[in-house]
């Protein structure tokens, strides 16, 4: 679960990292109220989505202005008037895609004096199942140019779970950040409390791109995101509350209500399956025999009546799916029950696509059967490769 | 032999009173699994009973592994504890010295599997998972959620992070006539007990396995790395490989917590071709994994 840049910040600044003084606005009549409260004299207008690109982003709408997704203000009313043009309009940055995100929210920040621009986050290193900070001198960049072009320059410093974190790891991220003096002393404190932050709240990213050296020589947090495991939310209320749905895509919003675990996608082949190497390598054969999916569904191993007529609602709602292809290897689960959920769910959803179902596991003939004798247009398919034929012929005639 | 478990392997399970915990048990029992008791803190000295398919048997339940483990001389546990409390169980299953825990839970936090990954450095436990359908060696025994019927004993090695990818794996090379050895889920977490190279290790050197299906998925170098030390090890044997995801988005975790593309090395395509710079037979699509692996063994 991913968080705004603004709800990063005051979670860091909970935990003592330094933040720059800030405001948010949802309203553009708010807006210069918000930035006199700021002691300026220059302002940051920051657009608040959920993905990264902002400041080079663009804006779809032209009554937007040529500006990207941050700028910078030089007075209240300035601030005011791009918060204003930023509300409400569409900006589009390389992670959003083409369709770009809606802005809801705008963050004025009190501008700062920057001498230098450093890369800090942290995650959980899946190689050494340790939390790692990865420290580079090249803030403000992309860090995976970075790590393909200039390697050297990125410095991994993994944390020993059973010490926690230690003085020699802050001297070790301040020694690669280049940091001397009071900035170094500063980082001292910043990584201790930023990787409490990241364990208490059970983060799975936290990146600062920027962290800077103002002028005056202090570090600053200049940008903030977040993660969250999902897996850790049952016991985080507060970040739970942080949640912004959206910027969510509504249908899987609506999946994870029903436990389903779906991604959208852009093809035209609707995809049910049970598990989620089988729902990805199901993805993978359609396209093999030459058409794409239209989403990634995983229905679960305890896959009953209800969550199987909800995937058939949340597929036939998607209007770019031309034909579904139903995946189910029941394993434990027996195929009866499955056809009986699948025959259900045809005829209280309605069907207008091409269905195929594959159905393996226990039980699998008497499920055979249900399907053949319920009367609906079901093409069954006796293996995986069989049913991602007939789901591709069926859609592309 | 086999790996990791055989027929004299004796089962305990963490979870035993649960649905899922009791469930699975009657279906181990059924298939012939040593089960030999079971862990629920609050309700030791009590007996469980199993129904159908394996009406009549009981298990002894102790209130903690310690003592499980010193009454029932345990050499295996199998975890169906809820992600709330599943990584206490599995460090209560490391303190008890358990040769071998298999945690099937999905959803336990990452976090708590790093306090986990960390307590098992140096200590007398392999972690099986989490998130995974178990192990399995066929008609020997059967510890976790995989559907046993599907199974045949024979001499195919498989090892996977995805549970019904397993199934799929399974399902084709029994069609084929050629039936397993041992399967082994590792699970689809990024923070896990054991991983490919330590179990591919195991498959070289067993004798009853004379081929191997390795299944893996985007996210993370673990395939990359199991590519390069079979293609460095001095054991050879005929290996087909499968990676699930290569129309996956990128930035998106695709259901299971590990499976996220996250930079050029964890994708499909740079995965396939690791392994086959190995000398790894790749399977085309999923349905062709027993296929793959008949045409490389013909050769």
């Amino acid at each position: 679960m991913n968080i705004h840049e603004y709800q990063a910040k005051q979670v860091l600044k909970s935990f003592g990292a330094p933040v720059s003084d800030g405001r948010v606005v949802t309203r553009a009549q708010e807006a210069e109220a918000a930035a006199n409260a700021l002691p300026g004299p220059v302002y940051v207008v920051k657009a608040q989505i959920h993905a990264g690109g902002r400041g080079k982003g663009k804006f779809k709408e032209p009554e937007a202005g040529e500006g990207g997704g941050v700028r910078l203000a030089k007075s209240p009313a300035e601030a005011a008037k791009f918060a204003k043009e930023m509300l409400g309009a569409t900006l589009v940055t390389k992670q959003t895609g083409e369709t770009g995100k809606q802005v809801n929210t705008i963050y004025i920040e009190n501008g700062s004096d920057i001498e230098t621009e450093l890369y800090l986050s942290a995650l959980v290193d899946r190689g050494t199942g340790r939390i790692a900070f990865i420290a580079s001198t090249e803030g403000g960049m992309n860090i995976e140019e970075v790590a393909e072009e200039t390697p050297e320059k990125i410095v991994t410093v993994g944390i020993d779970p059973a010490t926690g974190c230690m003085p020699h790891h802050a001297r070790r991220i301040a020694q690669a950040l280049g940091l001397k003096g009071a900035a170094a002393k500063q980082c001292g404190r910043l990584i201790p409390a930023l990787y409490k932050a990241f364990v208490e709240k059970d983060a799975s990213l936290l990146e600062i791109n920027p962290l800077i050296v103002t002028k005056g020589g202090d570090l600053l947090v200049l940008d903030a995101k977040m993660g969250f495991d999902p897996n850790a939310l049952f016991r985080h209320e507060d970040i739970l509350e942080l949640r912004d749905i959206s910027e969510e895509d509504p249908m899987e919003v609506k999946a994870s209500e029903y436990d389903l675990s779906y991604v959208k996608l852009d093809g035209n082949i609707g995809c049910m399956v049970n598990g989620a190497g089988l729902a990805m390598a199901t993805m993978d054969i359609i396209k093999h025999y030459g058409a794409e999916p239209a989403n990634f569904l995983d229905v679960g191993g305890g896959a009953t009546k209800e969550k199987v007529t909800e995937a058939f609602k949340i597929i036939t709602t998607d209007p770019g799916v031309k034909g579904i292809l139903v995946n189910i290897f029941g394993g434990i689960m027996r195929c009866d029950i499955i056809a009986e959920g699948i025959v259900a769910a045809v005829k209280e959803v309605g069907l207008e696509d091409p269905l195929v179902v594959r159905l393996e596991g226990t039980n699998v003939e008497k499920g055979k059967e249900i399907l053949a004798n319920s009367g609906l247009k079901i093409t069954p398919a006796d293996d995986l490769e069989d049913a991602a034929k007939k789901v591709v012929e069926a859609v592309q005639g | 032999m086999s790996i990791l478990i055989d027929k004299n392997t004796k089962v305990i399970c963490q979870g035993l009173t649960g649905k899922t915990g009791t469930f699975h048990t009657e279906q181990a029992i059924a298939y012939g699994t040593k089960m030999v008791g079971g862990v629920t803190p609050g309700k030791g000295g009590s007996v469980w009973e199993a129904g159908e398919p394996a009406k009549g048997q009981t298990l002894p339940v102790f209130d903690t592994v310690a003592e499980a483990r010193e009454k029932t001389g345990a050499d295996a546990s199998v975890i169906y504890v809820p992600p709330p409390f599943a990584a206490d169980s599995i460090l209560e299953a490391i303190a008890a010295e358990i040769p071998l825990a298999i945690c099937i839970t999905e959803g336990i936090p990452v976090l708590d599997m790093v306090k986990v990954k960390r307590a098992l450095d140096g200590s007398k436990t392999r972690l099986v998972g989490p998130n995974c359908p178990g192990v399995i060696t066929p008609d020997e025994c059967k510890i976790g959620i995989m559907p046993g019927h599907i199974h045949r004993k024979g001499h195919v090695g498989v090892i996977s992070r995805s549970g019904t990818l397993t199934y799929e794996a399974v399902h084709q090379t029994t069609a084929a006539g050629l039936g397993q050895s041992t399967c082994v889920g590792i699970g689809g977490d990024p923070v896990k007990g054991t991983d490919f190279i330590e179990v591919l290790d195991m498959f070289l050197h067993d004798d009853e396995t004379h081929s191997i299906i390795m299944i893996g998925e985007i996210g993370g170098s673990a395939e990359a790395d199991a590519a390069k030390f079979l293609a460095g090890h001095k054991i050879k044997k005929p290996t087909v490989g499968f990676i699930a995801g290569v129309t996956a988005p990128p930035g998106r975790r695709m259901g299971h917590a590990g499976a996220l593309v996250s930079g050029a090395d964890d994708t499909a395509a740079a995965k396939i071709e690791a392994m086959k710079s190995a000398g790894v037979a790749v399977s085309p699509t999923p349905a062709a994994m027993g296929r793959t692996l008949l045409e490389v063994l013909k050769k």
